[in-house]
């Protein structure tokens, strides 16, 4: 879905080939992960039929897409109403540590323990990515690191926050278990 | 090589127990951090580290700078029990300070607020604002020197307070929340010239927060729990 967006947005700009967006998409958005081209042509192809895009020529470019792609005046409109709507809060990789707690604590592991580790391992993350912070070529780059440093220092102080309440919620997670019930 | 080192300390105020038998050592220019939910006993373990507090149990040890020629003894000298005087001494000739609330003094201007440990160390007045002088421009106050501490930002109150820490050299800087009353920008400013600043002079850092934001800038987190230091975390 981003991915759209992100097309539609550059293409906001100037029209491009395929193989322009994919640069300019890696250049911005690609840093964790770059664009496979097959992916930018789909999304071209599906936004296109959806009449966000159109094709207004074909020439000579880099790449072997041949296509120039324009944004067209609906598609400045759902982009317009996809930047206006605040996005869900994605609670993301705590879903997966608040599973293992809970697992743990059910199949009678030591959760703080894993919780333990876990904290050490986002600190050893927040360390590297602050050193790649100070050494960053651009504010862009600080800002990408401060983005991920701020979501795993969110992360921590759930680890935190749980730590101190492991008891009770092992408790809980006793009496629910239908096996001792 | 640890040139300050606390084992097995204890501290109870009351029957409120702070310290359970941590245990710390800080290496030459080392930048540790000291992290832990409040009341777990992280800025008692500074205290009894910088020789403010006295543990009821344990030791702390520090080994001074070597003299030239001289072959002083590995495990330092033991500082928990040195008389009040010559503890005062050591905090102001050794170690130097930074809490959350700058802590400046409110009736002077910053520039001599930064040329405080000289001047209680004995420079001269004209030498000592000399010396104070750089640090203004070092750390983005150029032109806040005459301003007093009630007319500086948060965070220009803390640079001042670093300023002032690192002045007179010192081996250790002890910072216990320095940035828990600022917004993350002017606490990312305030971590870099700190961390840039004690890099430069060799000068060792022990950083007590409770965020682990700031903790990220150290070599090496502590982590404290229930009076204990539980986990360590980066190099040994």
């Amino acid at each position: 879905m981003t991915v759209s967006y992100a097309l539609l947005g550059l293409l906001e700009g100037s029209d491009r080939h395929g193989y322009d967006l994919k640069q300019s998409y890696d250049r911005w958005f690609g840093a964790a992960k770059p664009i496979r081209f097959g992916q930018v042509y789909r999304t071209l192809a599906q936004l296109t039929r959806d009449g966000m895009v159109e094709v207004v020529g074909v020439e000579a470019g880099a790449g072997p897409d041949r296509k120039r792609y324009s944004i067209t005046p609906e598609g400045v409109t759902d982009l317009d109403a996809w930047l206006g709507e605040p996005e869900d809060p994605q609670p993301q990789l705590q879903t997966v540590l608040f599973t293992k707690v809970v697992l743990a604590l059910l199949s009678g592991r030591p959760a703080d323990e894993f919780l333990d580790q876990q904290r050490a391992k986002h600190l050893a993350a927040m360390k590297a990515l602050t050193k790649a912070r100070r050494a960053a070529a651009s504010t862009q780059d600080a800002l990408l690191a401060d983005y991920q440093l701020f979501h795993i220092e969110a992360d921590l102080r759930w680890i935190e926050h749980t730590v101190t309440r492991l008891a009770t919620l092992a408790e809980e997670v006793r009496d629910a278990d239908p096996r001792r019930a | 090589m640890p040139i300050l080192v606390g084992r097995d300390l204890y501290k109870s105020f009351g029957v409120t127990p702070a310290l359970c038998g941590a245990n710390v050592s800080v290496d030459e220019g080392e930048i540790l951090a000291v992290m832990g939910p409040s009341g777990s006993g992280k800025s008692t373990l500074l205290h009894c580290l910088a020789g403010i507090l006295s543990p009821d149990q344990g030791e702390v040890h520090y080994q001074r700078r070597p003299r030239s020629g001289s072959n002083e003894h590995s495990n330092g000298e033991r500082i928990d029990t040195l008389p009040d005087r010559k503890r005062v001494q050591l905090r102001r000739t050794e170690f130097g300070f930074v809490f959350q609330f700058g802590q400046l003094v409110p009736e002077l201007p910053a520039i001599e607020n930064i040329a405080l440990p000289l001047l209680l160390a004995g420079r001269r007045r004209k030498a000592a604002l000399a010396a104070a002088a750089p640090w203004l421009d070092r750390l983005g106050l150029d032109g806040l020197g005459p301003r007093l501490p009630g007319e500086l930002s948060g965070g220009e109150g803390q640079r001042v307070a670093l300023a002032r820490a690192l002045i007179a050299k010192p081996r250790i800087v002890f910072a216990d929340e320095p940035t828990g009353a600022l917004d993350s920008v002017a606490a990312d400013q305030v971590m870099e010239l700190l961390v840039d600043a004690a890099r430069e002079q060799g000068t060792s850092v022990v950083l007590v927060t409770h965020e682990a934001r700031v903790a990220a800038y150290a070599d090496r987190t502590v982590l404290v729990r229930d009076g204990v230091d539980a986990i360590t975390v980066g190099a040994p």
